[in-house]
């Protein structure tokens, strides 16, 4: 009997194991290795040849050299460009997530409010746009925008304006398509997070004295702060390095780091800068990042 | 009524009248036509099942719901259709509803916040609640470092912290494990007699009721089946629906046969002997159809056959169930029906009746009542 249990132990043990082993072997192969290849390619030289930049490693003269070389970070601090595309970036990322945060939130709000059934059809609606292609969406937004498009078109026909505004090409088209394009991964943690709440805080709150207005300001806002840190962290993280959008709906003068990883890649072939780039992004992006964590495990303790 | 003669507390004007409220959700009818005096300092019970409009009516005095008709009227004036900020009501809800973000010092205060009370009056009327309910060690603690007895204490504290005309107490004890809530009950008791508040609470637990509370309203489906104190209700219940939710009761049906100015007899086939009640039962010809009961703790048990006209039957114990402090005795009589008896064990080995022995049931001339069915 003792051997049977000690048997059934060791194979849910192994079980464990196989389990963890998937996810393992898939973060090692998708994740773990290309972000080596990526280091390793950050720390070489450029040179025309196939691949375009110099070994780490090689063998010369019955020695191995080493040839690690810091020439890409020193350039990205010596250009004015790139300091500009991150700075950009951040200023991106950061005025998209508010206004995601500005529309998301009522939006969270009424659906987590709704009768339970109203609820899960509000958030098909809105899903159901992720259901066809990122891509699309996006085009879409430019047949939308243009000057001769159906904004534009609706506006005059209907007398609001006599010439057409210029939209598409600005930093507005850019702003209009990070904004609707991340709008769900700001709802969903927000939703999430307001259905849970205890509607008798409410009632104490107003029973306690407190207008509607107030005892949302006083205790909605702050029991949702896991889940405003939630959806602000999923949009702000990827919309740094967003590369779709300001290249579609943006004019040339948009420079972000996605665009410019995107040129020194593919324009100019600078495989170990277009490394570097990236490598500096992941770091400055490591921030949020950690402070998205330590508000997940808060989170998940407090639904303990 | 039909009982008379127990004395109430007399009721020192009408602070809070509750007249003909009525309150329906779609085509149900939760609260139906409800009128209610209750005086000022008295702590209300509303006694009755779940889904009998107990919550409903409380809810209504605290604002979260607004009658179809009827009045509530606190201190001479008529609150029906103020807002729940508005009104001088507290209460304290059921879990507690205790902001978990901020700590048991500015839960009690917010409250005052909201009433633009100066900072210091605030600190000042915090400690203060603070020591009514004992809990100053915890005033830096958040509600999750917290037991269930101290979240309570918390709760009441904050309700009690504006000062309100009238607490409400939402199953105060619900929350509680049945030890805490037997010492909680008398603990809050005295805190709010302390204060003098006038408290409505609403509870399901009949015990809970009569050691709280000094009146108490049975509900059931929306009405009010009576209201008195605690002692009315258990000896005097106007109506077979409070006998049976109060305590439990032997009942006989019968016809009334005697019916003099200060007693009747009545005659039952479940009973071998007449039952006589001690005073005189108003009754039309045409209405002879009773219930006489009588409590199982006034239901007594003898080997020797009573010598009385009256109010006993034979039987056998059925089954015994010794509770320590006391024994149910369930007694079958010849015609198969089953008779409780409380008996108190004040001998730790008396010689009781055991099973399968026969016995007599007997009860005096004042024990039992009448009830309509």
């Amino acid at each position: 009997m003792n051997k049977l249990i000690e048997r059934l132990k060791l194979s849910t043990e192994h079980g464990k194991k196989w389990v963890i082993a998937v996810p393992t072997l898939w973060l090692v192969l998708f994740f773990a290795l290309p972000f080596l290849i990526v280091l390793k390619i950050a720390f070489a030289e450029a040179e025309i040849a196939i691949p375009p930049y110099t070994a780490l490693l090689s063998m010369a003269d019955q020695a191995f050299d080493l040839h690690v070389y810091f020439g890409n970070f020193i350039f990205l601090t010596e250009d004015d460009l790139y300091l500009t595309a991150y700075l950009n970036s951040l200023e991106m990322a950061a005025i998209s997530t508010f206004f995601c945060l500005l529309i998301g939130y009522p939006m969270a709000y009424f659906i987590a409010r709704a009768k339970p059934s109203t609820q899960s059809i509000l958030l098909l609606l809105i899903l159901l746009p992720s259901w066809t292609s990122f891509l699309i969406r996006i085009y879409a937004w430019i047949g939308i925008l243009k000057s001769n498009g159906v904004l534009n078109n609706v506006l005059m026909w209907t007398g609001v304006i006599n010439e057409p505004l210029a939209i598409l090409n600005t930093n507005i088209a850019v702003y209009i398509g990070i904004v609707y394009a991340y709008l769900p991964f700001m709802v969903l943690p927000l939703y999430s997070n307001l259905v849970k709440h205890d509607y008798s805080l409410i009632e104490a709150s107003q029973d306690l004295g407190a207008r509607r207005l107030q005892s949302f300001w006083h205790i909605t806002f702050p029991l949702s702060r896991n889940g405003i840190v939630a959806g602000s962290m999923l949009v702000f993280i990827p919309v740094v390095g967003e590369y779709v959008i300001p290249e579609l709906l943006g004019g040339t003068n948009s420079i972000v780091i996605g665009k410019v990883l995107w040129q020194e890649f593919f324009n100019n072939r600078d495989w170990p800068l277009a490394s570097a780039l990236a490598l500096i992004m992941l770091l400055i992006l490591m921030v949020p990042i950690h402070f998205f964590r330590k508000h997940q495990e808060k989170e998940w303790e407090s639904d303990k | 009524m039909i009982e008379p003669s127990i004395t109430r507390d007399s009721a020192d004007g009408h602070f809070l009248q509750i007249k003909n409220i009525v309150k329906t959700y779609d085509d149900v009818v939760a609260v139906n036509d409800v009128s209610l005096d209750i005086a000022k300092g008295d702590i209300f019970a509303l006694l009755g099942a779940s889904g009998s409009g107990k919550s409903t009516l409380l809810r209504m005095l605290a604002g979260f719901e607004t009658p179809n008709s009827g009045q509530i009227i606190l201190d001479g004036e008529d609150i029906v259709s103020l807002a729940p900020y508005r009104r001088p009501i507290n209460m304290m809800f059921q879990s507690y509803a205790l902001f978990p973000h901020m700590t048991v010092e500015q839960n009690i205060a917010y409250g005052l916040k909201q009433d633009r009370m100066p900072k210091s009056l605030i600190a000042d009327k915090v400690v203060q609640m603070l020591r009514l309910v004992h809990m100053e060690k915890f005033a830096k603690r958040k509600p999750d470092q917290l037991s269930g007895g101290q979240r309570q204490r918390v709760a009441l504290a904050r309700s009690l912290a504006k000062s309100p005309k009238l607490l409400l107490l939402d199953e105060p004890m619900g929350a509680l494990d049945k030890k805490l809530r037997n010492r909680m009950q008398l603990e809050v008791v005295d805190i709010l007699e302390s204060v003098g508040v006038t408290c409505v609470m609403v509870t399901h637990d009949q015990e809970e009721a009569m050691t709280m509370a000094n009146r108490i309203a049975i509900m059931e489906e929306g009405r009010i089946v009576q209201a008195g104190t605690p002692r009315d209700i258990y000896e005097a219940p106007n109506s077979l629906q409070a006998a049976e939710f109060i305590g439990s009761m032997n009942l006989f049906r019968g016809e009334i046969c005697v019916d003099a100015q200060d007693h009747a007899v009545i005659d039952s086939e479940e009973c071998a002997n007449k039952l006589y009640v001690s005073y005189g039962v108003t009754t039309a010809i045409e209405d002879k159809k009773v219930v006489f009961a009588v409590r199982p703790e006034k239901t007594l048990i003898s080997r020797e056959q009573p010598e009385s006209e009256y109010n006993w039957c034979r039987g056998t114990v059925h089954d015994i169930a010794y509770l320590g402090g006391h024994s149910v005795y369930h007694i079958r009589l010849e015609n198969g029906k089953i008779l409780n008896s409380f008996m108190v064990n004040s001998d730790r080995f008396a010689d009781a009746p055991t099973w399968e022995e026969q016995v007599y049931v007997y009860w005096s001339d004042d024990s039992g009542l009448v009830l309509r069915p």
